[in-house]
Protein backbone atom coordinates (compact mmCIF):
# COMPACT_ATOMS: atom_id res chain seq x y z
CA UNK A 1 0.00 0.00 0.00
CA UNK A 2 1.36 3.41 -0.88
CA UNK A 3 1.51 5.78 2.05
CA UNK A 4 2.05 9.45 1.41
CA UNK A 5 5.61 10.76 1.86
CA UNK A 6 4.72 13.36 4.50
CA UNK A 7 2.88 10.82 6.57
CA UNK A 8 5.81 8.41 6.44
CA UNK A 9 8.16 11.20 7.48
CA UNK A 10 5.96 12.30 10.37
CA UNK A 11 5.44 8.81 11.75
CA UNK A 12 9.03 7.60 11.29
CA UNK A 13 10.49 9.16 14.44
CA UNK A 14 7.91 7.83 16.93
CA UNK A 15 7.96 4.46 15.16
CA UNK A 16 11.72 4.05 15.40
CA UNK A 17 11.82 5.30 19.00
CA UNK A 18 8.97 2.97 19.92
CA UNK A 19 10.63 -0.02 18.28
CA UNK A 20 13.91 0.74 20.05
CA UNK A 21 12.06 1.00 23.38
CA UNK A 22 11.72 -2.80 23.15
CA UNK A 23 15.47 -3.29 22.93
CA UNK A 24 18.62 -2.42 20.98
CA UNK A 25 18.55 -3.14 17.26
CA UNK A 26 20.61 -2.55 14.15
CA UNK A 27 19.20 -0.66 11.19
CA UNK A 28 18.01 -3.54 9.08
CA UNK A 29 16.33 -5.18 12.08
CA UNK A 30 14.37 -1.96 12.63
CA UNK A 31 13.21 -2.05 9.01
CA UNK A 32 12.18 -5.67 9.37
CA UNK A 33 10.26 -4.85 12.52
CA UNK A 34 8.38 -2.05 10.72
CA UNK A 35 7.49 -4.53 8.01
CA UNK A 36 6.29 -7.12 10.54
CA UNK A 37 4.26 -4.65 12.60
CA UNK A 38 2.47 -3.27 9.55
CA UNK A 39 1.98 -6.70 8.04
CA UNK A 40 4.15 -5.59 5.13
CA UNK A 41 1.87 -2.70 4.28
CA UNK A 42 4.40 -0.09 5.34
CA UNK A 43 7.59 -0.27 3.31
CA UNK A 44 10.25 2.33 3.93
CA UNK A 45 12.99 3.07 1.49
CA UNK A 46 15.84 1.25 3.24
CA UNK A 47 18.47 3.94 2.69
CA UNK A 48 16.36 6.70 4.19
CA UNK A 49 16.34 5.08 7.63
CA UNK A 50 20.01 5.85 8.26
CA UNK A 51 19.98 9.64 7.95
CA UNK A 52 16.95 9.53 10.26
CA UNK A 53 18.81 7.38 12.80
CA UNK A 54 21.74 9.78 12.68
CA UNK A 55 19.44 12.69 13.36
CA UNK A 56 17.96 10.91 16.37
CA UNK A 57 21.50 10.24 17.54
CA UNK A 58 22.51 13.88 17.12
CA UNK A 59 19.48 14.92 19.17
CA UNK A 60 20.63 12.53 21.87
CA UNK A 61 17.49 10.40 21.64
CA UNK A 62 19.31 7.23 20.64
CA UNK A 63 22.87 6.06 21.24
CA UNK A 64 24.77 4.19 18.57
CA UNK A 65 27.56 1.73 19.02
CA UNK A 66 29.58 -0.26 16.56
CA UNK A 67 29.55 -3.97 17.12
CA UNK A 68 30.10 -7.10 15.09
CA UNK A 69 27.42 -9.11 13.31
CA UNK A 70 27.16 -12.91 13.38
CA UNK A 71 28.99 -12.97 10.06
CA UNK A 72 31.84 -10.99 11.64
CA UNK A 73 31.09 -7.72 9.88
CA UNK A 74 30.92 -4.23 11.37
CA UNK A 75 27.39 -3.47 12.49
CA UNK A 76 25.97 -0.41 14.21
CA UNK A 77 23.47 -0.94 17.02
CA UNK A 78 21.04 1.68 18.20
CA UNK A 79 19.62 2.01 21.71
CA UNK A 80 17.05 4.39 23.18
CA UNK A 81 18.39 6.95 25.68
CA UNK A 82 16.58 8.46 28.65
CA UNK A 83 15.79 11.65 26.74
CA UNK A 84 14.65 9.51 23.80
CA UNK A 85 12.21 7.82 26.14
CA UNK A 86 10.86 11.22 27.20
CA UNK A 87 10.41 12.24 23.57
CA UNK A 88 8.65 8.96 22.88
CA UNK A 89 6.13 9.61 25.66
CA UNK A 90 5.57 13.11 24.31
CA UNK A 91 5.09 11.89 20.74
CA UNK A 92 2.78 9.14 21.90
CA UNK A 93 0.53 11.71 23.57
CA UNK A 94 0.52 13.80 20.39
CA UNK A 95 -0.31 10.85 18.18
CA UNK A 96 -3.05 9.76 20.56
CA UNK A 97 -4.74 13.12 20.07
CA UNK A 98 -4.34 12.94 16.30
CA UNK A 99 -5.56 9.33 16.17
CA UNK A 100 -8.49 10.09 18.43
CA UNK A 101 -9.58 13.07 16.39
CA UNK A 102 -9.23 11.21 13.13
CA UNK A 103 -11.24 8.28 14.44
CA UNK A 104 -14.11 10.61 15.30
CA UNK A 105 -13.95 12.16 11.84
CA UNK A 106 -14.03 8.70 10.27
CA UNK A 107 -17.04 7.86 12.42
CA UNK A 108 -19.01 10.92 11.32
CA UNK A 109 -18.09 10.07 7.73
CA UNK A 110 -19.44 6.60 8.22
CA UNK A 111 -22.52 7.95 10.05
CA UNK A 112 -24.62 9.34 7.15
CA UNK A 113 -23.85 6.30 5.02
CA UNK A 114 -25.14 4.03 7.72
CA UNK A 115 -28.22 6.23 8.07
CA UNK A 116 -28.81 5.98 4.31
CA UNK A 117 -28.68 2.22 4.52
CA UNK A 118 -31.39 2.24 7.18
CA UNK A 119 -33.76 4.48 5.31
CA UNK B 1 30.01 -28.88 -11.02
CA UNK B 2 27.01 -27.32 -9.44
CA UNK B 3 29.14 -26.42 -6.41
CA UNK B 4 31.70 -24.75 -8.66
CA UNK B 5 28.86 -22.73 -10.18
CA UNK B 6 27.47 -21.64 -6.83
CA UNK B 7 30.93 -20.56 -5.66
CA UNK B 8 31.18 -18.46 -8.79
CA UNK B 9 27.82 -16.99 -8.07
CA UNK B 10 28.78 -16.18 -4.53
CA UNK B 11 31.90 -14.37 -5.68
CA UNK B 12 29.66 -12.73 -8.26
CA UNK B 13 27.51 -11.39 -5.45
CA UNK B 14 30.59 -10.19 -3.54
CA UNK B 15 31.74 -8.51 -6.73
CA UNK B 16 28.42 -6.81 -7.15
CA UNK B 17 28.45 -5.63 -3.56
CA UNK B 18 31.99 -4.32 -4.01
CA UNK B 19 30.92 -2.36 -7.05
CA UNK B 20 27.86 -1.09 -5.25
CA UNK B 21 29.97 0.05 -2.28
CA UNK B 22 32.38 1.92 -4.56
CA UNK B 23 29.41 3.55 -6.22
CA UNK B 24 27.94 4.59 -2.86
CA UNK B 25 31.28 5.99 -1.68
CA UNK B 26 31.50 8.26 -4.71
CA UNK B 27 28.96 10.45 -2.94
CA UNK B 28 30.90 12.60 -0.55
CA UNK B 29 28.00 13.08 1.85
CA UNK B 30 28.29 9.36 2.63
CA UNK B 31 31.25 8.39 4.77
CA UNK B 32 32.83 4.91 4.79
CA UNK B 33 31.02 4.26 8.10
CA UNK B 34 27.67 5.14 6.55
CA UNK B 35 28.51 2.93 3.58
CA UNK B 36 29.32 0.06 5.96
CA UNK B 37 25.96 0.58 7.63
CA UNK B 38 24.13 0.61 4.31
CA UNK B 39 26.08 -2.45 3.19
CA UNK B 40 25.03 -4.30 6.33
CA UNK B 41 21.45 -3.47 5.44
CA UNK B 42 21.95 -4.62 1.84
CA UNK B 43 23.47 -7.91 2.97
CA UNK B 44 20.63 -8.51 5.43
CA UNK B 45 18.06 -7.83 2.74
CA UNK B 46 19.87 -10.08 0.22
CA UNK B 47 20.09 -12.92 2.74
CA UNK B 48 16.35 -12.68 3.52
CA UNK B 49 15.41 -12.54 -0.16
CA UNK B 50 17.60 -15.56 -0.94
CA UNK B 51 16.01 -17.45 1.92
CA UNK B 52 12.72 -16.56 0.25
CA UNK B 53 13.82 -18.36 -2.91
CA UNK B 54 15.42 -15.68 -5.09
CA UNK B 55 18.82 -16.29 -6.65
CA UNK B 56 21.78 -14.02 -5.94
CA UNK B 57 21.28 -11.72 -8.90
CA UNK B 58 17.59 -11.24 -8.27
CA UNK B 59 18.10 -10.78 -4.55
CA UNK B 60 20.84 -8.22 -5.16
CA UNK B 61 18.74 -6.26 -7.63
CA UNK B 62 15.69 -6.17 -5.37
CA UNK B 63 17.82 -5.23 -2.35
CA UNK B 64 19.46 -2.38 -4.25
CA UNK B 65 16.06 -1.21 -5.39
CA UNK B 66 14.75 -1.29 -1.83
CA UNK B 67 17.69 0.86 -0.76
CA UNK B 68 16.12 3.67 -2.77
CA UNK B 69 17.50 6.23 -5.16
CA UNK B 70 21.06 6.84 -3.98
CA UNK B 71 20.94 10.49 -5.00
CA UNK B 72 17.98 11.00 -2.68
CA UNK B 73 19.59 9.02 0.11
CA UNK B 74 22.84 10.94 -0.23
CA UNK B 75 20.91 14.22 -0.17
CA UNK B 76 19.27 13.12 3.07
CA UNK B 77 22.66 12.30 4.55
CA UNK B 78 23.98 15.69 3.49
CA UNK B 79 20.97 17.45 4.97
CA UNK B 80 21.43 15.65 8.27
CA UNK B 81 25.21 16.15 8.37
CA UNK B 82 25.50 19.72 7.27
CA UNK B 83 29.16 19.67 8.23
CA UNK B 84 29.65 17.20 5.42
CA UNK B 85 27.50 19.28 3.15
CA UNK B 86 29.95 22.04 3.87
CA UNK B 87 32.86 19.92 2.71
CA UNK B 88 31.30 19.06 -0.57
CA UNK B 89 30.45 21.54 -3.19
CA UNK B 90 27.43 19.77 -4.57
CA UNK B 91 25.18 17.26 -2.94
CA UNK B 92 25.06 14.92 -5.85
CA UNK B 93 27.15 14.93 -8.99
CA UNK B 94 25.53 17.51 -11.17
CA UNK B 95 25.74 18.08 -14.88
CA UNK B 96 29.09 19.28 -16.25
CA UNK B 97 27.55 22.77 -16.21
CA UNK B 98 28.84 22.80 -12.61
CA UNK B 99 32.39 23.56 -13.78
CA UNK B 100 31.13 26.37 -16.01
CA UNK B 101 29.18 27.78 -13.09
CA UNK B 102 32.28 27.96 -10.95
CA UNK B 103 34.08 29.99 -13.59
CA UNK B 104 31.08 32.24 -14.03
CA UNK B 105 31.02 32.74 -10.26
CA UNK B 106 34.68 33.70 -10.33
CA UNK B 107 34.01 36.15 -13.17
CA UNK B 108 31.23 37.86 -11.23
CA UNK B 109 33.38 37.90 -8.12
CA UNK B 110 36.36 39.51 -9.86
CA UNK B 111 34.00 42.16 -11.21
CA UNK B 112 32.74 42.83 -7.68
CA UNK B 113 36.32 42.87 -6.33
CA UNK B 114 37.23 45.58 -8.84
CA UNK B 115 34.12 47.45 -7.73
CA UNK B 116 35.24 47.21 -4.09
CA UNK B 117 38.70 48.43 -5.13
CA UNK B 118 37.21 51.46 -6.91
CA UNK B 119 35.06 52.22 -3.85
CA UNK B 120 38.07 52.05 -1.50
CA UNK B 121 40.17 54.13 -3.87
CA UNK B 122 37.49 56.83 -4.13
CA UNK B 123 37.14 56.85 -0.35
CA UNK B 124 40.90 57.34 -0.01
CA UNK B 125 40.77 60.10 -2.58
CA UNK B 126 38.62 62.12 -0.17
CA UNK B 127 41.73 62.40 2.01
CA UNK B 128 39.70 62.32 5.21
CA UNK B 129 41.02 59.73 7.66
CA UNK B 130 37.98 59.82 9.92
CA UNK B 131 35.55 59.32 7.04
CA UNK B 132 37.74 56.48 5.74
CA UNK B 133 37.69 54.68 9.10
CA UNK B 134 33.92 54.90 9.31
CA UNK B 135 33.19 53.93 5.73
CA UNK B 136 35.81 51.41 4.65
CA UNK B 137 33.58 48.51 5.74
CA UNK B 138 30.74 50.02 3.70
CA UNK B 139 33.07 50.15 0.71
CA UNK B 140 33.99 46.44 0.80
CA UNK B 141 31.38 44.29 2.53
CA UNK B 142 28.36 45.22 0.35
CA UNK B 143 30.24 43.84 -2.66
CA UNK B 144 30.72 40.51 -0.91
CA UNK B 145 27.08 40.61 0.20
CA UNK B 146 26.09 41.26 -3.40
CA UNK B 147 28.03 38.17 -4.45
CA UNK B 148 26.16 36.03 -1.94
CA UNK B 149 22.84 37.60 -2.84
CA UNK B 150 23.55 36.72 -6.44
CA UNK B 151 24.92 33.22 -5.96
CA UNK B 152 22.23 32.24 -3.43
CA UNK B 153 19.31 33.96 -5.15
CA UNK B 154 18.51 35.96 -2.03
CA UNK B 155 14.76 36.73 -1.81
CA UNK B 156 14.03 40.32 -2.80
CA UNK B 157 12.33 41.11 0.49
CA UNK B 158 15.36 40.07 2.56
CA UNK B 159 17.70 41.97 0.24
CA UNK B 160 15.58 45.10 0.58
CA UNK B 161 15.62 44.90 4.38
CA UNK B 162 19.40 44.33 4.40
CA UNK B 163 20.08 47.26 2.07
CA UNK B 164 17.72 49.44 4.09
CA UNK B 165 19.38 48.58 7.43
CA UNK B 166 22.89 49.05 6.05
CA UNK B 167 21.97 52.38 4.48
CA UNK B 168 20.34 53.58 7.71
CA UNK B 169 23.47 52.71 9.72
CA UNK B 170 25.70 54.37 7.12
CA UNK B 171 23.67 57.58 7.17
CA UNK B 172 23.53 57.62 10.98
CA UNK B 173 27.26 57.18 11.64
CA UNK B 174 28.19 59.69 8.94
CA UNK B 175 25.83 62.30 10.36
CA UNK B 176 27.03 61.83 13.95
CA UNK B 177 28.99 64.96 14.97
CA UNK B 178 32.04 63.13 16.42
CA UNK B 179 34.22 65.45 18.46
CA UNK B 180 37.78 65.82 17.14
CA UNK B 181 40.32 67.31 19.51
CA UNK B 182 43.79 68.30 18.25
CA UNK B 183 43.24 66.31 15.07
CA UNK B 184 42.68 63.01 16.90
CA UNK B 185 39.15 61.61 17.10
CA UNK B 186 37.46 60.82 20.41
CA UNK B 187 36.61 57.53 22.07
CA UNK B 188 33.13 57.13 20.67
CA UNK B 189 34.47 57.54 17.12
CA UNK B 190 37.01 54.77 17.67
CA UNK B 191 34.37 52.53 19.24
CA UNK B 192 31.96 53.09 16.37
CA UNK B 193 34.65 52.51 13.75
CA UNK B 194 35.79 49.24 15.39
CA UNK B 195 32.34 47.81 16.11
CA UNK B 196 30.84 48.75 12.75
CA UNK B 197 32.59 45.97 10.77
CA UNK B 198 31.29 43.39 13.27
CA UNK B 199 27.73 44.60 12.83
CA UNK B 200 28.06 44.64 9.04
CA UNK B 201 29.72 41.22 9.05
CA UNK B 202 26.78 39.68 10.91
CA UNK B 203 24.36 41.40 8.53
CA UNK B 204 26.43 39.88 5.73
CA UNK B 205 25.77 36.54 7.39
CA UNK B 206 22.09 36.96 6.54
CA UNK B 207 23.02 37.26 2.87
CA UNK B 208 25.42 34.33 3.23
CA UNK B 209 22.64 32.07 4.48
CA UNK B 210 20.49 33.11 1.54
CA UNK B 211 17.92 34.56 3.94
CA UNK B 212 17.64 31.36 6.02
CA UNK B 213 19.51 33.01 8.90
CA UNK B 214 17.25 31.52 11.52
CA UNK B 215 18.41 27.99 10.74
CA UNK B 216 21.04 26.59 13.06
CA UNK B 217 22.86 24.68 10.32
CA UNK B 218 23.14 27.71 8.04
CA UNK B 219 24.46 29.85 10.88
CA UNK B 220 27.07 27.20 11.59
CA UNK B 221 28.04 27.29 7.92
CA UNK B 222 28.58 31.01 8.28
CA UNK B 223 30.82 30.44 11.32
CA UNK B 224 32.85 27.92 9.33
CA UNK B 225 32.99 30.30 6.42
CA UNK B 226 34.31 33.07 8.67
CA UNK B 227 37.02 30.85 10.14
CA UNK B 228 38.22 29.58 6.79
CA UNK B 229 38.08 33.07 5.32
CA UNK B 230 40.47 34.33 8.00
CA UNK B 231 42.91 31.51 7.18
CA UNK B 232 42.72 32.00 3.41
CA UNK B 233 43.04 35.76 3.75
CA UNK B 234 46.06 35.39 6.04
CA UNK B 235 47.70 33.03 3.53
CA UNK B 236 47.04 35.36 0.62
CA UNK B 237 48.23 38.37 2.65
CA UNK B 238 51.47 36.55 3.54
CA UNK B 239 52.13 35.70 -0.08
CA UNK B 240 51.15 39.18 -1.22
CA UNK B 241 53.40 40.77 1.40
CA UNK B 242 56.31 38.68 0.19
CA UNK B 243 55.70 39.70 -3.43
CA UNK B 244 55.46 43.38 -2.53
CA UNK B 245 58.68 43.11 -0.51
CA UNK B 246 60.44 41.64 -3.54
CA UNK B 247 58.92 44.34 -5.73
CA UNK B 248 60.33 47.04 -3.45
CA UNK B 249 63.70 45.29 -3.46
CA UNK B 250 63.96 45.05 -7.23
CA UNK B 251 62.79 48.61 -7.91
CA UNK B 252 65.08 49.87 -5.14
CA UNK B 253 68.05 48.31 -6.91
CA UNK B 254 67.25 50.15 -10.14
CA UNK B 255 66.37 53.31 -8.20
CA UNK B 256 62.77 53.67 -9.25
CA UNK B 257 60.45 55.13 -6.64
CA UNK B 258 57.56 52.68 -6.49
CA UNK B 259 56.03 53.50 -3.13
CA UNK B 260 53.45 56.02 -4.43
CA UNK B 261 52.14 53.42 -6.84
CA UNK B 262 51.99 50.69 -4.18
CA UNK B 263 50.37 52.99 -1.61
CA UNK B 264 48.04 54.80 -3.97
CA UNK B 265 46.95 52.12 -6.39
CA UNK B 266 48.14 48.63 -5.57
CA UNK B 267 46.95 48.38 -1.95
CA UNK B 268 43.47 49.91 -2.41
CA UNK B 269 42.73 47.29 -5.04
CA UNK B 270 44.81 44.36 -3.76
CA UNK B 271 43.50 44.22 -0.19
CA UNK B 272 39.74 44.21 -0.93
CA UNK B 273 40.48 41.99 -3.94
CA UNK B 274 42.35 39.48 -1.79
CA UNK B 275 39.48 39.54 0.68
CA UNK B 276 36.84 38.76 -1.95
CA UNK B 277 38.99 36.15 -3.66
CA UNK B 278 39.60 34.51 -0.28
CA UNK B 279 35.82 34.37 0.19
CA UNK B 280 35.44 32.75 -3.20
CA UNK B 281 38.21 30.25 -2.43
CA UNK B 282 36.46 29.23 0.79
CA UNK B 283 33.34 28.53 -1.24
CA UNK B 284 35.08 26.73 -4.08
CA UNK B 285 37.74 24.76 -2.22
CA UNK B 286 36.03 23.84 1.00
CA UNK B 287 37.67 20.47 1.36
CA UNK B 288 41.19 21.92 1.20
CA UNK B 289 41.17 23.99 4.38
CA UNK B 290 38.70 21.71 6.10
CA UNK B 291 41.56 19.32 6.84
CA UNK B 292 43.56 22.14 8.40
CA UNK B 293 40.97 23.27 10.92
CA UNK B 294 41.30 20.29 13.29
CA UNK B 295 45.10 20.51 13.09
CA UNK B 296 45.17 24.24 13.80
CA UNK B 297 42.82 23.98 16.76
CA UNK B 298 44.82 21.09 18.17
CA UNK B 299 47.99 23.14 17.97
CA UNK B 300 46.57 26.36 19.38
CA UNK B 301 44.22 25.08 22.07
CA UNK B 302 47.01 23.80 24.36
CA UNK B 303 49.16 26.86 23.61
CA UNK B 304 46.32 29.21 24.52
CA UNK B 305 45.69 27.24 27.69
CA UNK B 306 49.34 27.79 28.68
CA UNK B 307 48.96 31.51 27.91
CA UNK B 308 45.86 31.72 30.11
CA UNK B 309 47.45 29.91 33.03
CA UNK B 310 50.46 32.24 32.76
CA UNK B 311 48.12 35.25 32.68
CA UNK B 312 46.26 33.96 35.72
CA UNK B 313 49.46 33.55 37.73
CA UNK B 314 50.70 36.96 36.61
CA UNK B 315 47.44 38.63 37.59
CA UNK B 316 47.45 37.10 41.05
CA UNK B 317 51.17 37.38 41.77
CA UNK B 318 52.04 40.68 40.12
CA UNK B 319 50.95 44.10 41.35
CA UNK B 320 48.98 45.33 38.33
CA UNK B 321 45.65 44.52 39.96
CA UNK B 322 45.97 47.66 42.05
CA UNK B 323 46.88 49.77 39.06
CA UNK B 324 44.55 48.29 36.49
CA UNK B 325 43.13 50.53 33.84
CA UNK B 326 41.05 50.05 30.77
CA UNK B 327 44.06 48.59 28.95
CA UNK B 328 43.78 45.49 31.09
CA UNK B 329 40.09 45.33 30.33
CA UNK B 330 40.76 45.59 26.61
CA UNK B 331 43.49 42.97 26.92
CA UNK B 332 41.02 40.66 28.67
CA UNK B 333 38.54 41.21 25.87
CA UNK B 334 41.22 40.28 23.36
CA UNK B 335 42.05 37.08 25.25
CA UNK B 336 38.40 36.09 25.62
CA UNK B 337 37.79 36.83 21.95
CA UNK B 338 40.72 34.61 21.02
CA UNK B 339 39.48 31.79 23.24
CA UNK B 340 35.96 32.04 21.83
CA UNK B 341 37.16 32.21 18.25
CA UNK B 342 39.26 29.12 18.88
CA UNK B 343 36.32 27.34 20.52
CA UNK B 344 33.84 28.29 17.82
CA UNK B 345 36.25 27.24 15.12
CA UNK B 346 36.97 23.84 16.63
CA UNK B 347 33.30 23.26 17.45
CA UNK B 348 32.35 24.04 13.87
CA UNK B 349 34.94 21.58 12.59
CA UNK B 350 33.96 18.75 14.93
CA UNK B 351 31.72 15.85 14.03
CA UNK B 352 28.84 16.27 16.52
CA UNK B 353 28.26 12.51 16.59
CA UNK B 354 31.68 11.43 17.78
CA UNK B 355 31.82 10.73 21.52
CA UNK B 356 33.74 12.81 24.06
CA UNK B 357 37.50 12.72 23.56
CA UNK B 358 40.48 13.93 25.61
CA UNK B 359 40.64 16.98 23.34
CA UNK B 360 37.14 18.00 24.48
CA UNK B 361 38.39 17.98 28.07
CA UNK B 362 41.24 20.21 26.99
CA UNK B 363 38.71 22.62 25.56
CA UNK B 364 36.76 22.58 28.78
CA UNK B 365 39.99 23.36 30.64
CA UNK B 366 40.52 26.27 28.24
CA UNK B 367 37.05 27.62 28.99
CA UNK B 368 37.58 27.22 32.74
CA UNK B 369 40.97 28.96 32.62
CA UNK B 370 39.59 31.84 30.54
CA UNK B 371 36.73 32.17 32.99
CA UNK B 372 39.06 32.22 36.01
CA UNK B 373 41.33 34.85 34.46
CA UNK B 374 38.37 36.97 33.49
CA UNK B 375 36.74 36.85 36.91
CA UNK B 376 39.94 38.05 38.58
CA UNK B 377 40.35 40.89 36.11
CA UNK B 378 36.67 41.84 36.19
CA UNK B 379 36.53 42.10 39.98
CA UNK B 380 39.45 44.50 40.01
CA UNK B 381 37.96 46.42 37.13
CA UNK B 382 34.50 46.91 38.53
CA UNK B 383 35.98 48.25 41.75
CA UNK B 384 38.09 50.71 39.76
CA UNK B 385 35.22 51.85 37.60
CA UNK B 386 33.06 52.37 40.66
CA UNK B 387 35.76 54.78 41.93
CA UNK B 388 36.78 56.49 38.71
CA UNK B 389 33.45 56.64 36.90
CA UNK B 390 32.22 55.42 33.56
CA UNK B 391 33.69 56.40 30.23
CA UNK B 392 32.63 55.20 26.79
CA UNK B 393 35.72 53.01 26.48
CA UNK B 394 35.33 51.37 29.87
CA UNK B 395 31.63 50.77 29.33
CA UNK B 396 32.21 49.25 25.90
CA UNK B 397 35.04 47.06 27.16
CA UNK B 398 33.05 45.95 30.20
CA UNK B 399 29.94 45.27 28.13
CA UNK B 400 31.86 43.19 25.61
CA UNK B 401 33.47 41.37 28.51
CA UNK B 402 30.07 40.43 29.91
CA UNK B 403 28.77 39.36 26.49
CA UNK B 404 31.82 37.14 26.03
CA UNK B 405 31.62 35.82 29.57
CA UNK B 406 28.02 34.66 29.20
CA UNK B 407 28.91 32.98 25.91
CA UNK B 408 31.87 31.26 27.54
CA UNK B 409 29.89 30.18 30.59
CA UNK B 410 27.15 28.64 28.48
CA UNK B 411 29.69 26.82 26.33
CA UNK B 412 31.58 25.54 29.36
CA UNK B 413 28.42 24.30 31.06
CA UNK B 414 27.10 22.50 27.96
CA UNK B 415 30.53 21.02 27.24
CA UNK B 416 30.66 19.74 30.83
CA UNK B 417 27.20 18.20 30.45
CA UNK B 418 28.27 16.59 27.18
CA UNK B 419 31.44 15.14 28.66
CA UNK B 420 29.48 13.72 31.58
CA UNK B 421 27.10 12.16 29.02
CA UNK B 422 24.23 14.26 30.32
CA UNK B 423 23.89 16.26 27.13
CA UNK B 424 24.72 16.17 23.45
CA UNK B 425 27.36 17.98 21.48
CA UNK B 426 24.52 19.26 19.36
CA UNK B 427 23.43 21.35 22.33
CA UNK B 428 26.94 22.89 22.49
CA UNK B 429 26.71 23.73 18.79
CA UNK B 430 23.24 25.19 19.02
CA UNK B 431 24.25 27.44 21.89
CA UNK B 432 26.97 28.94 19.67
CA UNK B 433 24.65 29.78 16.81
CA UNK B 434 21.86 30.93 19.09
CA UNK B 435 24.22 33.38 20.73
CA UNK B 436 25.45 35.02 17.50
CA UNK B 437 22.66 37.64 17.35
CA UNK B 438 23.76 38.89 20.79
CA UNK B 439 26.99 40.07 19.20
CA UNK B 440 25.08 41.83 16.45
CA UNK B 441 22.88 43.52 19.06
CA UNK B 442 25.86 44.59 21.18
CA UNK B 443 27.75 45.91 18.14
CA UNK B 444 24.63 47.83 17.10
CA UNK B 445 24.35 49.38 20.57
CA UNK B 446 27.99 50.49 20.56
CA UNK B 447 27.77 51.84 17.01
CA UNK B 448 24.43 53.62 17.26
CA UNK B 449 23.65 54.30 20.94
CA UNK B 450 27.07 54.99 22.48
CA UNK B 451 27.97 58.14 20.51
CA UNK B 452 24.85 60.12 21.51
CA UNK B 453 24.90 58.78 25.10
CA UNK B 454 28.54 59.82 25.60
CA UNK B 455 27.96 63.07 23.68
CA UNK B 456 30.19 62.09 20.75
CA UNK B 457 33.32 62.64 22.86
Amino acid sequence: MHIEKDLVAASATPLVLGILADGDLHGYAILKRVGELSGGRMQWTDGMLYPLLHRLERNGWVRAEWGVSDAGRKRKHYALTASGREVLVERQAQWDVVGDTLRQVWNTLRGPEAAGAWA
Amino acid sequence: MSEQFSVDERSGLENQIDQWRAWVLRRRAITPDDAAELEDNLRGRVADLRAGGLDDDEAFLVAVKRMGNLDDVSREFAREHSDRLWKQLVLVPEAPAEADRRWRDLGVLIGLAVGAGIAVKSLLALGDDEAFGLNVAFAVLPFLAAYFAWSRRLPGRVATVLVGMTAAVAVAVNLYPFVVTDGSPGMTYVLTATHLPVLLWLLLGVAYTGGAWREHARRMDFVRFTGELVIYFALIALGGGLLIGLLFGVFGVVDIEIEPFVQGWLMPFAVPGAFLVAAWLVEAKKSVVENMAPVLTRVFTPLTLVLLVAAFVALLAGGPLTAVDRNLLILMDAILLLVLALLLYSISARDPLSPGRPFDWLQLALVAAAFAVDVVALTAMVARIADAGWTANKTAALGLNLVLLVHLLGTGWLLWQFLRRRGTFDAVERWQTRYLPVYAAWAAIVVLVFPPVFSFA
